[in-house]
């Protein structure tokens, strides 16, 4: 049986504090140990306390994950963790529950699952880790790989039409979608906080670097010399302006697409989008993920949060609805229902 | 069948009440007639009046397959006696036969000298023409002369006393089926109250179907009252079953009242997730509606979903629980082995029909056993438990979390399309009397330095069971190979073996802690009969009649499929030979044959049809010499 705690003053956490015994085996440089910094980072800051925290994960690099957070953590099979985090939440719906995966494991073998987990809303944080590239089993491509891209299973290229992550989640519905990227530590953090504050399923995709199979392949997201054309960060409110001197802008143009501008001349800020994370309606997310390299800045931010009754909070709903309407279960009632008949 | 003709008293209208001991009756239609509906009807009637009880509902994949096609029949056969009855009977005594299709489909399970009740009316041109049929059968006197025939005018008959309710035709045809259940009640003596009451209750809503069906049952009754066709009907008096308090259940039923039971009485929450498929479906739907018992249900995505959500419910400290069938169990496989793996307890229900791939949806069929022991990649084996019967079902459930939770792993419960959609009386248990789950979880630490050792196990080599939110014993655990006791990832050799060494001898250890076989019949003797799961009333039945007929037969059935009871081997070598009855092609015979070295022989069959006691017999018969 579990124990009810006695009411202490709750002790301050810090990042140590999740780290666990087991030593991190990834490879030199590569983006997960970022994104694992950050989340020990954001974690403390959360106010819960660690033996609430859940990770689960699926299997790839980033699946490993779990291992180096010391939390509750399961590490499961190929492409399921959102469906095994389904259960936890169900079980359990005290428990903050984070689901990492990758390109493939998410929208490859799991895409079924990712996209149920997205629609029922669970209450889960979900990071992909999008790398562009199957690393653990070295090196085929992946679901978000560029047509054309060689690999181990490509040596002529590939063929297949990649899948935007974030149009996918918007396309399930998501009530938050984020995306950032490893190396920028702040802005992963605020990210990161965010998703944890969300209530419902919080999908972010953080561009990462394999830098054995797929290096740089999100260079000009990273890189100082092209990083100021080619993203683009989104904040509430605000309107669209990138570029080294901010002297771009994105604007609303006809026929339901977006164009870039140069502002100063008649373009003033005013005639630009500005960004409404909170519009119920995922169109403008949707238009704000088809914007890729090299014709749009790419946009970093909260694409959309949305607020909407969380699955496992209408589960719990129904078990109350169901005991106020029928009372307690009653096993002598549930026994004796039907037609029955004595034998003497 | 024995009969004994009583003296007819003036109220029946001149028409003679003989007595039987049991009756066997098939109601056959198209799938949209409503026979399930009228075999269940009758299926009640008969336990409320005190029989005992066995129905094998027998309906197509199609839901509503075309009308009068052939394949779109569907049948519902019941068997009523007054003592105690295991099998729901080899041939039929009285057949109803809506249409020419049902006919056809159904007539060569019909006992010579058997009554044939047919609506006549379909039997037109178009109607013969659907079950291809090139001339009329009810013309053809050779096989007419076989059986005690009935032509009735249903279709008019039931039009005609629904008349004035401002029901169209096709509204007052769908009441037919209750005309042919009056009929059918009046010729075996059936008190209609409760089917009575079934039908202002089912239709509450609707005050003129309400009035329309108990017009159709009540001209039913009539027309075999007054009609000169009808010279005899009978009489079935109660069987002398054990006393007590009874209801009528099926094994998905009992499955399911056994799961909310068990969540009420363990104070636990049981997590089911399941993904619609026939025939285990109905505990799904059976389980939503018992929230208030501390029931959570989820319909997956997929099957795969299913059972990673039970990983996850199990890890997070419920009872999980997962139903499927022969397609799904597949799909299932490597999640199971995620539980087998990360030592969690949670029960996968299999309710077996026929395969391979779609295979038969809704037939019965026992080929999942092997499945069950070697469906999942390396060295995996898991506790399996099968119920006898659907009351069975209800206790069986329970005991598979026992295991589950006593030995912290994964239990398969294999059912099967014939119990979980048969109906059996059950006698209703006492609740003082049901099993309490005693469940554990670890509070604190159990390393001698204060940490948490995962996979440090009991005498029983279960590990601890740990609920998320337990603070100081926060873990991870996943499916790579473990280090022993910590349960840190491990790929060692000298590791690997001994932890699939532990992982087996848990298994096998179970043996221990579940009930030794017995026998029924001599404890030596010539001839050994085992069976497993749904085929028990029928193998019962047939070794009874062999022993009634003299022979040196025995017979044990089989319920703990792995591992097996302890003294299994011991009960094998005390017959000179060995049986082993199964509708599938030998996989039982094949697990006894590997782990005892016993010269076992099968009777196998793939039908989709549960087994004869007729056939049975004389297999027995024939193997005995």
């Amino acid at each position: 049986m579990s124990v009810d705690l006695p009411t202490l003053p709750t002790p301050i956490l810090q990042s140590k504090d999740f780290a666990s015994d087991q030593e991190v085996r990834w490879c030199p440089r590569c983006g997960d140990y970022s994104i694992l910094a950050q989340m020990k980072k954001v974690l403390p800051t959360l106010g819960i306390p660690k033996e609430k925290f859940c990770f689960v994960s699926g299997i790839g690099c980033s699946s490993r994950f779990p291992y180096y957070v010391n939390t509750y953590g399961l590490h499961g099979i190929h492409g399921r963790a959102p469906a095994i985090a389904t259960g936890v939440k169900l079980a359990n719906p005290e428990l903050q529950v984070w689901v990492i995966t990758g390109d493939g494991d998410a929208l490859s073998i799991g895409g079924n699952h990712f996209l149920h987990a997205i629609r029922r809303n669970i209450d889960m944080k979900v990071i992909l880790f999008n790398n562009q590239i199957y690393g653990l089993t070295k090196g085929q491509y992946s679901p978000t790989s560029p047509v054309g891209q060689k690999s181990k299973s490509t040596p002529y290229g590939s063929i297949d039409h990649p899948l935007t992550p974030l149009s996918v989640a918007i396309g399930a519905e998501a009530t938050f979608v984020a995306r950032s990227v490893d190396v920028d530590i702040k802005h992963l953090t605020m990210v990161l906080e965010r998703a944890a504050h969300h209530k419902g399923t919080a999908f972010v995709e953080v561009y990462q670097d394999c830098n054995v199979f797929n290096p740089g392949a999100f260079s000009y997201a990273t890189e100082k010399e092209t990083r100021s054309d080619s993203i683009v960060y989104l904040e509430h409110g605000k309107p669209l302006i990138f570029g080294k001197n901010r002297e771009k802008g994105i604007r609303v143009a006809e026929g339901n697409r977006v164009e870039i501008v140069q502002l100063g001349g008649d373009i003033k800020e005013d005639d630009l989008l500005f960004h409404d994370e909170r519009t119920p309606e995922p169109s403008l997310a949707f238009l704000l993920s088809r914007m890729r390299q090299p014709e749009f800045p790419e946009p970093m931010g909260i694409f959309r949060a949305v607020e909407r009754s969380t699955y496992d909070e209408s589960v719990t709903k129904q078990v109350e609805a169901a005991r106020a309407k029928h009372g307690e279960g009653d096993v002598e009632k549930l026994l004796n229902s039907g037609d029955t008949w004595f034998v003497n | 069948m024995s009969t004994a003709t009583l003296d007819a008293p003036a109220s029946t209208n001149g028409k003679k009440l003989e007595n039987l001991e049991t009756v066997v009756i098939r109601f056959c239609g198209d799938s949209g007639d409503g026979m399930q509906s009228v075999g269940t009807q009758m299926t009640n009637a008969s336990a409320i009046f005190g029989n005992d009880v066995r129905t094998f509902p027998d309906f197509p994949a199609e839901i509503r397959a075309p009308a009068g096609s052939l394949f779109g029949v569907s049948g519902y056969q019941l068997c009523f006696s007054n003592h105690d009855i295991f099998t729901p009977g080899d041939a039929v005594d009285t057949l109803v036969a809506m249409n020419p299709a049902a006919l056809k489909t159904n007539i060569e399970d019909l006992k010579r000298g058997g009554t044939l009740i047919v609506n006549e009316e379909e039997f037109n041109k178009s109607g013969l023409q659907k079950a291809l049929y090139e001339a009329n059968p009810l013309d053809n006197e050779t096989l007419m002369a076989k059986f005690r025939v009935h032509k009735v005018p249903m279709t008019r008959l039931n039009r005609a006393a629904v008349e004035g309710l401002g029901l169209s035709l096709k509204g007052a045809d769908m009441c037919r089926n209750f005309f042919a259940l009056g009929l059918v009640y009046w010729l075996y003596d059936r008190d209609a109250k409760p089917t009575e009451e079934f039908i202002r209750s089912k239709f509450a809503k609707k005050p003129d179907v309400v009035e329309a069906n108990l017009r159709s049952l009540r001209a039913g009754m009539n027309y075999g009252f007054s009609t000169e066709s009808f010279t005899v009907h009978y009489h079935v008096p109660p069987a002398r079953l054990p006393t007590g308090k009874y209801r009528k259940i099926t094994g998905n039923e009992a499955v399911a009242m056994g799961l909310a039971t068990m969540a009420k009485l363990s104070g636990k929450t049981v997590v089911f997730s399941g993904y619609p498929i026939t025939p285990a479906s109905d505990i799904l739907h059976d389980l939503s509606m018992f929230k208030h018992f501390g029931v959570k249900t989820f319909q997956a995505e997929d099957e795969i979903a299913a059972m990673s959500s039970c990983v996850g419910a199990a890890f997070a400290g419920e009872l999980a629980v997962t139903a499927s069938s022969g397609p799904g169990i597949c799909l299932k496989g490597e999640a199971m082995g995620l539980g087998m793996m990360t030592e969690l307890p949670m029960v996968i229900i299999d309710v077996q029909r026929g395969g391979p791939s779609t295979g038969l949806p809704t037939k019965t069929e026992q080929s999942d056993l092997l499945l069950a022991m070697y469906g999942r990649n390396g060295e995996s084996p898991l506790p399996i438990v099968a119920a006898s019967g659907p009351g069975d079902c209800f206790s069986m459930i329970q005991e598979a979390f026992r295991i589950a939770t006593e030995f912290m792993c994964p239990v398969i419960f294999l059912s099967d399309g014939y119990i979980a959609n048969g109906a059996e009386p059950w006698r209703i248990p006492n609740v003082e009397d049901l099993p309490r789950l005693k469940i554990e979880h670890l509070a604190a630490p159990n390393g001698e330095n204060g940490e948490y050792l995962a996979y440090k196990r009991n005498e029983k080599l279960a590990r601890p069971w740990v609920k998320p939110g337990t603070k100081g014993l926060e873990h991870r655990i996943g499916g790579l190979e473990k280090k022993d006791v910590t349960g840190n990832i491990d790929y060692s050799p000298k590791n690997h073996q001994h932890m699939t060494n532990t992982r087996a001898q848990k298994v096998a250890n179970i043996a221990n802690f579940i009930p030794e076989q017995t026998v029924d019949g001599p404890a030596t003797g010539k001839v050994l009969v085992i069976s497993w799961g749904g085929t028990y009333g029928a193998v019962r039945t047939a070794v009874l009649q062999s022993q009634a007929a003299g022979k040196s037969v025995a017979h044990t059935h089989l319920k703990y499929m792995n591992p097996f009871p302890r003294n299994l081997e011991a009960i094998l070598k005390s017959y000179e030979k060995v049986l082993v009855p199964e509708l599938n092609c030998g996989q039982l015979r094949l697990l006894l044959r590997n782990q005892f070295l016993v010269d076992a022989k099968g009777y196998n069959k793939v039908e989709g049809k549960p087994f004869l006691v007729n056939e049975l017999v004389n297999v027995i018969n024939e193997f005995h010499g």
